[in-house]
């Protein structure tokens, strides 16, 4: 984010306004990646008429950057309605799509619209590996044509990669061809679960070995010695600070209008068919809860080693069973970058050590026992 | 520059107020803009259709009490200065969507 984004992002916040939001259309989608969170089944989705009148809310809120996403986007046959409409609103629009239904038409259009950028989903450089992993032959190929049509009309376009066991040989092969079609390249290091709780998909992750060797490797990280440094100890400042922009300057809104926190944080705070956007955002209790969570709080979290520099995500936590609790794919990243384990992985391997085999416990306390009256007893 | 001057606002810009100023970014090429809140009632003002010097007097002269041709001479540095960018329209007749494309990303 550029310095002056930031200064108004924290300008936004100082105004209680909801800076960036990410609207997604649609669950509906055309690839069915492996590590994918979502429930792909319409549930009724927020009609036309629905999503422009959220739209008009948002911008009289005071929403600047809105993402659209999904799902895949352009499987809604109103996408282009939906986003001339927005650009009507001026907002700032990024779209995040799998860019397999875009041809020149659709590119140029885009164009025509002023869309600030659009992330493409690229899980490798190899079809063999891209396509198991969205399951549809041919998706790589039309995907890296959408890209070259993208650029043609000099759109900024980001290639977005998850790492995997699946495909944790190739991110070099993908920032290869990003850099070979023009376009910016990022890697998310991990498999979330899916909004619905199930964590079977984690076990797509490609593990702490891999995670160790992405966060030494400078052509991802930068300054490797920098990046892998053992964390300085949390300031009063840091024991203050928020974890992340969710419920603070941003916020999503699902195809079906239930608001949440953050795409990763799957908290119901209202539905924007029922209330107006605006109306949420003030005075969701759920809202106020997560506004109000501080490192200073967080039981274990806030006597870890990494509690300043921790990338701890609220939504994981809350998908782990609790916002207030660790996030231990954040503990296991921190651990991978430095090397130091965590105070909630440390408990965690306490816990799970072996019990011993004579345990000493303390006798309850009897009333009226024999030795009632002789300054003894278990309390 | 004085005399008949039209000013619009770019389709190719997202901008939105952000307590009393206006925050704008080129789509052209991605740069971001502040405007102060003098500014920002220009921009609010500006329809393409209005002369500038109009709505100088109508919203910043009533508002500020400050000389017409000075703040005319301000305006008009700013409308300048932000058509560089492409954010802003600038013309001796009024403008409409038909004649209002600007440069696009190059």
């Amino acid at each position: 984010m550029s310095a002056l984004l930031q200064e108004m992002s924290d300008r936004a916040l100082a105004l209680g306004v909801p800076f960036s939001v990410q609207v997604d259309l649609t669950y509906r989608c055309n690839e069915k990646c492996i590590h994918c969170y979502l429930d792909h089944d319409d549930h009724g989705e927020m009609t036309t008429a629905e999503i422009k009148f959220l739209l008009k809310e948002m911008a009289e809120a005071g929403v600047f950057i809105l993402t659209l996403s999904g799902g895949e986007v352009f499987l809604r046959r109103d996408f282009f309605e939906i986003l001339e409409y927005a650009r009507e609103l001026t907002f700032c629009v990024k779209l995040k799509t799998n860019a397999v239904l875009i041809r020149e038409e659709q590119a140029a259009r885009l164009r025509e619209l002023a869309v600030q950028s659009i992330q493409v989903s690229i899980y490798s450089h190899r079809p063999e590996v891209h396509d198991a992993i969205t399951k549809v032959p041919g998706s790589l190929r039309r995907s890296i044509n959408a890209i070259r049509f993208l650029k043609s009309q000099n759109l900024k376009v980001i290639m977005a990669n998850v790492l995997m066991t699946a495909n944790r040989e190739d991110i070099h092969g993908v920032r290869a061809l990003a850099d070979e079609l023009g376009v910016e390249c990022t890697l998310d290091p991990t498999v979330t679960p899916m909004m619905d709780g199930d964590r079977s998909v984690l076990t797509l992750n490609a593990g702490e070995s891999a995670l160790r060797q992405i966060f030494r490797d400078e052509a991802f990280i930068g300054n490797a010695e920098e990046f892998c440094a053992p964390p300085p100890p949390p300031t009063p400042d840091s024991m203050d600070s928020l974890p992340c922009s969710a419920g603070h300057t941003a916020c999503y809104v699902s195809p079906y209008g239930e608001f949440y926190p953050c795409v990763q944080f799957p908290l119901s705070c209202g539905n924007v068919r029922r209330q107006r956007f605006i109306d949420i955002w003030r005075n969701s209790e759920q809202l106020k809860e997560v506004r109000s969570i501080r490192l200073r709080d967080l039981t274990s979290c806030s006597k870890c080693a990494h509690g300043s520099t921790c990338t701890r995500c609220p939504g994981l936590a809350f998908l782990e069973g609790n916002m207030r609790g660790p996030s231990i794919a954040d503990c296991e990243k921190s651990y991978a970058r430095t090397g130091i384990p965590s105070a909630n992985l440390l408990a965690k391997t306490e816990t799970a050590a072996p019990r011993r085999l004579v345990q000493i416990q303390l006798v309850p306390a009897i009333t009226g026992s024999r030795f009632d009256g002789i300054g003894a007893g278990a309390q | 520059m004085s005399g008949r001057v039209y000013v619009a606002r770019s389709a190719r810009v997202a901008a939105r107020k952000l307590g009393e100023e206006m925050l704008v970014m080129s789509a052209v090429d991605s740069t971001l803009f502040t405007l102060n809140p003098t500014a920002t009632i220009l921009w609010e003002a500006v329809d393409g259709a209005t002369l500038l010097d109009e709505i100088v007097n109508s919203k910043i002269c009533s508002e500020f009490e400050v000389n017409g041709e000075e703040a005319l001479r301000d305006a008009e540095m700013l409308a300048k200065d932000l058509a560089k960018h492409g954010i802003l329209l600038i013309s001796d007749q009024p403008i409409t969507p038909a004649n209002s494309r600007v440069p696009e990303r190059v």
